[in-house]
């Protein structure tokens, strides 16, 4: 069959399983709340504090719960074989990893943005800042998913992998976190927040474009 | 394309090591339409290795493999073939139907359809069931049904005979030898014998190759 | 490769094979440490001696002839690495691999070193010994960078995929550095404000210059004599079956 009917049928299988997993769905869901739960009862509530923390504290999160989150990514398909018959199509892996990248996002990236007006009510995050919010999480959490695809395909051979996963990936997360974190400051001061969103979607689009390629180099290699 | 007169799967001079360890070298051979090779060796003696070199996981240290006269990355190779290892690669939270249809989605469509194979492979009213419902042998057999489903002609298969019954091997032997009378080719590793009368069989024992 | 000429492509596979990069190495070790101690004999004499003190900083200015060129050395190295692990994937020399593998220890140590350096540095400077400036952050992130690489080197058990994967990494990374470079100085910009940093001054005077130019290339033929020895000995581990490494120890013993 053609490219694309292996690209849907790629990301409908990846969507099919996270529904019928759906138990393990909420994780890294429930896990951003909760960090971002334990900021307060650390540094204490001062609402000034609070506020000002507040984007630094949501992207942290977010990139820790991608980081969470990444494992699932290639890991089963890795124990049952499946990668293995991935890899033996005719079609080109770097599209197929790509299918399965944005299901993973579809899947952990776009549900954040459901609790993110939960967060910025916690956190006090002005309501003008909220737009910038959402805007930074559908350009960002993309990134976090593709970048991270490299450092999972490099260590899913691994037994324990999770640790050199973090140490890989976090290192490449910095400019990401760097620009979402300052674009929803600076909405929340009601300065103009077009460069930063440009920038980001730059990145993201380099991202596309670069990761695929990487990734299935790696993902040759940890099936060896 | 090709002649009668060159096998399709020509192999030259392969060698592979693992940890310091030759496992083989210098092994050639080829593999022509209707034709089963069977690899035999101890455990560790690199069947494995091979069948998994011969599937583009690994790299040879040495050696070239070519198909239908190209060197194996250049080729239809992977449109060509198709491959049951160890691992089922097949989802167990989704049906048959479900695991058969992205198979296939993979690949091209090939002789039979999914109904039809599963028919052949015994599986036929379980296409609604849950992977993780079936028992070790019905999994097997529907890594089988992979192999009916798909357009192929070199099967590569790794212990197929392992959690099966007696029925189930004599069923794996009779879809072997239909794929070899239309000019399919079958690689496979077996610490069993072949019970059927295959009349154009190669064996490569691996432990003698060093 | 058929664009290179005949001439250089046939050095290159000779001296890619490893009996003949050990020889060289080692033919080439005891001149590379000569040159070494002399350039960094003159460079610390230039340095710590000849050169006039800064008219702000005093004396502790000096700290740059062993700042500045592990801060160069450091960036230098991972671009080496990726350029090894580019030429690994594309052309499976082995000895790109373990170039790039015993490179990377040796550009960690240097990553090390400019940012403790630049730490001493900073404590007269800033009044304290870690600030949150442009560059030593980048520094910082090119340390886990290399702590990257080195660990899931040493994390995969078959050493041929291993080196794949950190040729992958290394060239993943190269394209990151930069990527993370701006993005740490405009955060720097926008949130600190300009730093003053010394580095940059506008005109360094020449007697500054010199001293501080052969102490950068002092570092680079350490670097050179450091991953020579290293490729050697990671070179006689991963053949330590072949008949040059056996051939090689009989000699010895």
């Amino acid at each position: 069959m053609s490219l694309t009917t292996a690209f849907f049928a790629i990301i409908r299988r990846d969507l099919l399983l996270a529904f019928r997993r759906r138990a393990e769905l909420a994780n890294p869901l429930l896990f951003f709340v909760m960090v971002v739960t334990l900021f307060p009862l650390a540094v204490g509530a001062q609402p000034n504090l609070l506020q000002a923390m507040a984007p630094g504290v949501i992207w942290v999160a977010a990139l820790l719960a991608a980081l969470l989150s990444l494992d699932n990514l290639f890991r089963s398909d890795f124990e049952d074989g499946s990668l293995e018959q991935l890899l033996l199509s005719p079609h080109s892996l770097s599209i197929l990893v790509l299918g399965k990248i944005l299901a993973h996002w579809l899947v952990t990236g776009l549900p954040l943005l459901l609790v993110a007006p939960l967060l910025a009510l916690f956190l006090g995050l002005p309501q003008a800042a909220m737009g910038t919010l959402w805007l930074t999480l559908i350009l960002a959490t993309p990134m976090l998913s593709l970048i991270g695809a490299i450092g999972v395909a490099l260590t899913v051979g691994l037994r324990r992998g999770g640790m050199i996963l973090s140490l890989l990936v976090l290192p490449l997360y910095i400019p990401v976190l760097i620009f979402a974190s300052n674009a929803v400051d600076r909405a929340a001061s009601g300065l103009p927040v077009t460069a930063q969103l440009n920038i980001l979607l730059a990145m993201l689009i380099l991202a596309l474009v670069l990761v695929p390629l990487p990734t299935s180099a790696a993902l040759k290699m940890s099936v060896n | 394309m090709d002649n009668l007169h060159q096998p399709p799967l020509v192999v030259t001079n392969l060698s592979c090591q693992r940890d310091d360890r030759l496992l083989f070298s210098d092994l050639s051979f080829s593999l022509n339409h209707g034709e089963i090779l069977l690899l035999e060796g101890s455990n560790g003696s690199g069947k494995t290795s091979l069948l998994r070199i011969l599937c583009g996981f690994r790299e040879a240290d040495a050696g070239e493999i070519f198909w239908c006269g190209e060197a194996m990355a250049d080729s239809r190779y992977f449109a060509d073939m198709a491959y049951v290892g160890h691992a089922d690669g097949s989802k167990k939270e989704l049906t048959v139907l479900e695991n058969l249809k992205f198979a296939q989605a993979l690949k091209q469509v090939g002789r039979y359809s999914i109904e039809q194979a599963l028919e052949k492979v015994q599986l036929s009213g379980y296409d609604d069931n849950l992977l993780q419902t079936l028992s070790a042998g019905q999994k097997r057999r529907l890594s089988l049904a992979r192999l009916l489903i798909t357009d192929n002609r070199l099967w590569i298969l790794d212990e197929p005979f392992t959690s099966l019954d007696r029925q189930g091997i004599v069923l794996i032997e009779s879809l072997m030898a239909e794929h070899v009378a239309q000019g399919g080719m079958v690689i496979l590793t077996s610490h069993h014998d072949l019970s059927l009368p295959f009349n154009a069989i190669q064996r490569i024992h691996l432990d003698s190759c060093h | 490769m058929s664009w290179i000429p005949t001439p250089i492509s046939r050095f290159f596979h000779r001296t890619s094979s490893p009996p003949h990069f050990y020889a060289l190495a080692n033919r080439w070790l005891p001149w590379l440490t000569a040159l070494f101690l002399l350039l960094l004999g003159a460079g610390l004499y230039g340095g710590l001696y000849l050169a006039p003190a800064d008219y702000q900083q005093g004396d502790s200015y000096r700290i740059i002839y062993v700042h500045v060129p592990a801060a160069w050395m450091s960036l230098f190295i991972y671009v080496l690495m990726a350029v090894m692990g580019a030429i690994a994937l594309v052309w499976r020399m082995k000895l790109a691999e373990v170039m790039l593998i015993s490179s990377a220890p040796i550009g960690a140590g240097f990553t090390f070193i400019a940012l403790v350096t630049g730490s001493l540095w900073g404590k007269p400077m800033w009044g304290t010994w870690w600030v949150w400036d442009a560059r030593l952050t980048s520094e910082l992130i090119l340390l886990f960078l290399y702590l990257g690489v080195i660990s899931l080197y040493g994390a995969i058990e078959d050493k041929k995929a291993a080196a794949k994967a950190v040729s992958i990494l290394a060239l993943v990374g190269v394209v990151n550095i930069p990527i993370i470079h701006y993005s740490v100085e405009w955060w720097n910009t926008l949130h600190q404000g300009p730093t003053v940093t010394k580095i940059d001054k506008p005109s360094i005077h020449v007697s500054m210059l010199v001293p501080l130019l052969l102490m950068a290339l002092a570092f680079k033929v350490y670097y050179l004599i450091a991953v020579l020895q290293a490729a050697k000995l990671e070179l006689v581990r991963r053949e330590a079956s072949s008949q040059w490494v056996k051939n090689l120890l009989e000699t010895k013993l």
